[in-house]
């Protein structure tokens, strides 16, 4: 009506109400900006081990403490205690480590690439490869991920090769996929790895639909999915929960609480009023809260997950509480919205160090080998980065051929793309008289 | 045409063990417009039952369920529903085999039904099958009889690309002359609603020539297709009628060759007028046929307004319109 003035017994009634109290907007503000002293009192860290283990068939509605509580095995002394230590032998330990070094050299050298101008765009996931790492390695090699876009510690530990990340990060003409995707946009359908999405959230009901045609299948295997804690606030997340309990899918549901979604913090997603771990519990969804940068807890819940989904007792959502210690991508700067003690004073410290002292607590690791490890990994990425490069960086040439920006649209191409492919064709042999190596 | 749908649904279940059908109300009860009637009790729960009403969830799933190896066929109950499942379609389920070169794919059929003419109201009634044609990726298909619908949508079901299958509801239970005030006859009483039995498949882009004619081109698809046969018999227009049967991927030859032929060409869609695939339509036709077109491209459609309720029959673009319209074109 706003085409026509308010009627005067309107403009009386809208006094009516002058002696309620004014109501007010809360907008969520983090605790800390820039140049504040930081102080995580408030976050409670309780005693590792002193968390109980319930079945894996536990009902739902019996799991409210897990959904509120953390789970934690690696103490200050960096041994493992009480009941969710999955006691690993210490060769898995050890490799678990590796994977997670081997992620972090990655991060180092895609991020510095980026820097270089080789490619457009990266995403580091340091202070959160326990999240994927020890995740993962719960998991069968062929239970389908349906991840995010920080879970390349899933793609390491499944030995899924480096040179094609590489490739992928570069959109190089050895990508592929065919240079189409952002670069950490991934998908391996060998390694169970699924296409990764810029569209939030997307990938958690598909993971959903996925365990849900497993079961119709009587297929053994089961699904997992990643997903921020931001995006949890995108209505798929929830689709998903309700899919997920309402048919009792094989899945289990991880949120990465990092804390930040690029600028805005958790209490944008709603922390301030629940844990994400209790948003599982509304649906009715077995839940649990984990210490996500203890490696040996994200391990042991991912694995009662599994067990349970594999059991055919239902999904799980599994919030680990961890931290992004690095901006959100190379496009952001952590330095203009959080203060800079943050990544210093999280009181859950660093996954890698925590699975490092734990190791040399039980005599099975030393500094000098940790050392020597490092160097590995980062010898091993500066090595096949460099083979990478043989097929081209971002930009300069050596990218898949013109035809392959209209395949794949349909199973065939139909005559309006046939047209448009050959006129970018045409176009290529005038932008370019003197011809592409293509 | 409901018969046939189901009968698509059967035939392709019985076919395929990777077939599902879900949606809601689609289990037990059969639909709310029976098209999934009895599947249940055929195919058991687990391949055919009801969904939470989350249209978001509902195409997500099959993505995943596409993933996995499995052909969904989701079902919208209504088009004007569709549009919280639209971040799915759109953006995963259209570019999934993009995206990932071919390594996973979302061979799905999203069934809805579509179009006015019922009193159905703005959230009853609505064509929103030129959102669909703008994106890369996704085939629309919208059949105008009984035979096409069976032989359209084991294709779609068969297609390794996801499908929008919309299935025009006013014409369910019989063709649709544009009068509110005719009774409707049945399907049975005509020659295209006679379906044969067992399997057979109408190509994805290949249009009907519904009538053959020398006067003029009229394009159209759904129920449209319908009203412009009976406003051509009832003036004696000799009209080359073509009806699309799917909009992506287009019969561009079959257009061509009309028009070519005739000289003339009315698009008639139901979907509001402005961006809607009439537009892109008269685009090509120009484009391909500009020196062959005695007059100028027409398009009837509905109007540029949510759909109304009480008045439905003004909105509707029925004889009147597609008359004028007719006039215009060809004294010209």
């Amino acid at each position: 009506m706003a085409d026509r003035p308010p009627a005067e017994g309107d403009r009386t009634a809208a006094k009516a109400g002058d002696n309620r109290p004014a109501l007010s907007l809360h907008v969520p503000e983090p605790k800390f900006r820039p140049g504040d002293t930081v102080d995580f009192s408030h976050i409670e860290v309780p005693e590792a081990g002193a968390q109980p283990r319930p079945d894996e068939t536990t009902d739902p509605k019996d799991m409210r403490d897990f959904a509120y509580g953390l789970i934690r095995v690696l103490g200050d002394d960096h041994k493992a205690h009480g009941p969710w230590d999955p006691k690993l032998d210490p060769e898995t330990l050890r490799t678990m480590l590796g994977h997670m070094a081997m992620t972090r050299a990655f991060d180092e050298r895609m991020f510095r690439g980026q820097r270089q101008g080789k490619t457009s765009f990266y995403m580091k996931c340091t202070g959160e490869e326990a999240t994927s790492v020890s995740a993962s390695m719960a998991l069968a090699g062929d239970d389908m991920i349906f991840p995010s876009y920080r879970q390349q510690g899933i793609l390491i530990q499944r030995g899924y090769p480096m040179i094609e990340m590489i490739n992928q990060i570069y959109s190089n003409k050895g990508d592929k996929l065919k240079g189409r995707q952002l670069p950490i946009m991934y998908s391996s359908r060998e390694h169970s790895f699924f296409s990764i999405s810029g569209n939030l959230a997307t990938q958690t009901p598909q993971a959903v639909g996925w365990a849900m045609a497993s079961a119709i299948k009587g297929d053994s295997r089961i699904a997992a999915t990643w997903v921020g804690e931001g995006s949890t606030a995108e209505g798929d997340f929830h689709s998903a929960c309700l899919f997920a309990t309402v048919y009792n899918a094989p899945v289990i549901l991880n949120v990465v609480n990092n804390q930040w979604a690029i600028s805005s913090f958790s209490g944008f997603a709603g922390a301030e009023r629940a844990t994400f771990a209790a948003r599982g519990l509304g649906y009715g969804i077995a839940s649990l809260r984990v210490d996500g940068n203890d490696p040996l807890a994200c391990y042991a819940a991912e694995q009662w997950a599994a067990t349970r989904a594999r059991a055919n007792a239902g999904p799980t959502v599994i919030e680990f509480f961890s931290y992004r210690a690095e901006g959100h991508s190379t496009s952001d700067d952590p330095s203009g919205y959080r203060s800079a003690q943050e990544r210093d004073e999280w009181p859950l410290g660093d996954p890698v160090m925590r699975l490092k002292n734990h190791l040399i607590a039980i005599g099975e690791w030393d500094e000098e080998r940790q050392q020597a490890m490092d160097l590995e990994a980062a010898e091993y990425v500066k090595k096949t980065t460099k083979e990478a490069e043989a097929n081209g960086i971002l930009g300069h040439g050596l990218h898949h051929p013109f035809r392959t920006m209209f395949e794949d649209v349909f199973e065939e191409l139909p005559w309006h793309l046939q047209e448009q492919a050959e006129q970018a064709i045409r176009e290529r042999e005038t932008k370019f008289p003197g011809g592409l190596d293509l | 045409m409901i018969e046939a749908i189901n009968e698509a649904l059967d035939i392709s279940m019985a076919k395929d063990p990777d077939v599902v059908v879900m949606g809601e109300d689609v289990g037990y009860f059969g639909g709310v417009f029976r098209c999934t009637a009895g599947l249940q009790e055929k195919y058991g729960k687990t391949r055919v039952f009801d969904t939470p009403i989350s249209e978001c969830g509902i195409i997500a799933v099959a993505v995943g369920m596409g993933a996995y190896g499995l052909r969904p066929v989701p079902e919208i109950q209504f088009a004007d529903y569709i549009y919280p499942g639209l971040d799915q379609l759109i953006s995963e389920a259209a570019r999934l085999r993009y995206r990932s070169a071919g390594e996973y794919i979302a061979p799905m059929t999203v069934r809805s039904p579509f179009g006015g003419g019922i009193f159905g109201g703005q959230t009853h009634s609505q064509s929103p099958e030129a959102i669909f044609a703008h994106v890369a990726g996704l085939k629309t298909v919208i059949p105008a009889t009984p035979y096409d619908a069976k032989g359209l949508l084991i294709s779609a079901i068969e297609d390794n690309d996801p499908v929008i299958f919309f299935e025009p509801k006013r014409i369910y239970n019989g063709p649709f002359s544009g009068y509110y005030d005719k009774p409707v006859q049945p399907w049975k009483k005509f020659d295209a609603s006679i379906v044969p039995e067992g399997h057979y498949k109408i190509p994805l882009g290949k249009a009907r020539l519904a009538t053959e004619g020398e006067e003029l081109t009229i394009i159209a698809y759904g129920t449209m297709v319908h009203v412009v046969e009976a406003v051509c018999a009832e003036k004696g227009v000799e009209a080359d009628i073509i009806d699309l049967r799917t909009i992506v991927p287009l019969d561009i030859e079959t257009i061509e060759a009309s028009v070519k032929k005739t000289g003339r060409c009315l698009i008639v869609h139901e979907a509001t007028r402005t961006a809607g695939f009439g537009a892109e339509l008269s685009a090509l036709v120009t484009e391909r046929c500009f020196y062959h077109l005695e007059a100028p491209v027409e398009r009837v459609t509905g109007f540029d307004t949510p759909y109304p309720h009480s008045l439905e029959w003004a909105y509707f673009p029925g004889p009147v319109r597609i008359g004028e319209a007719l006039d215009k074109i060809l004294s010209e």
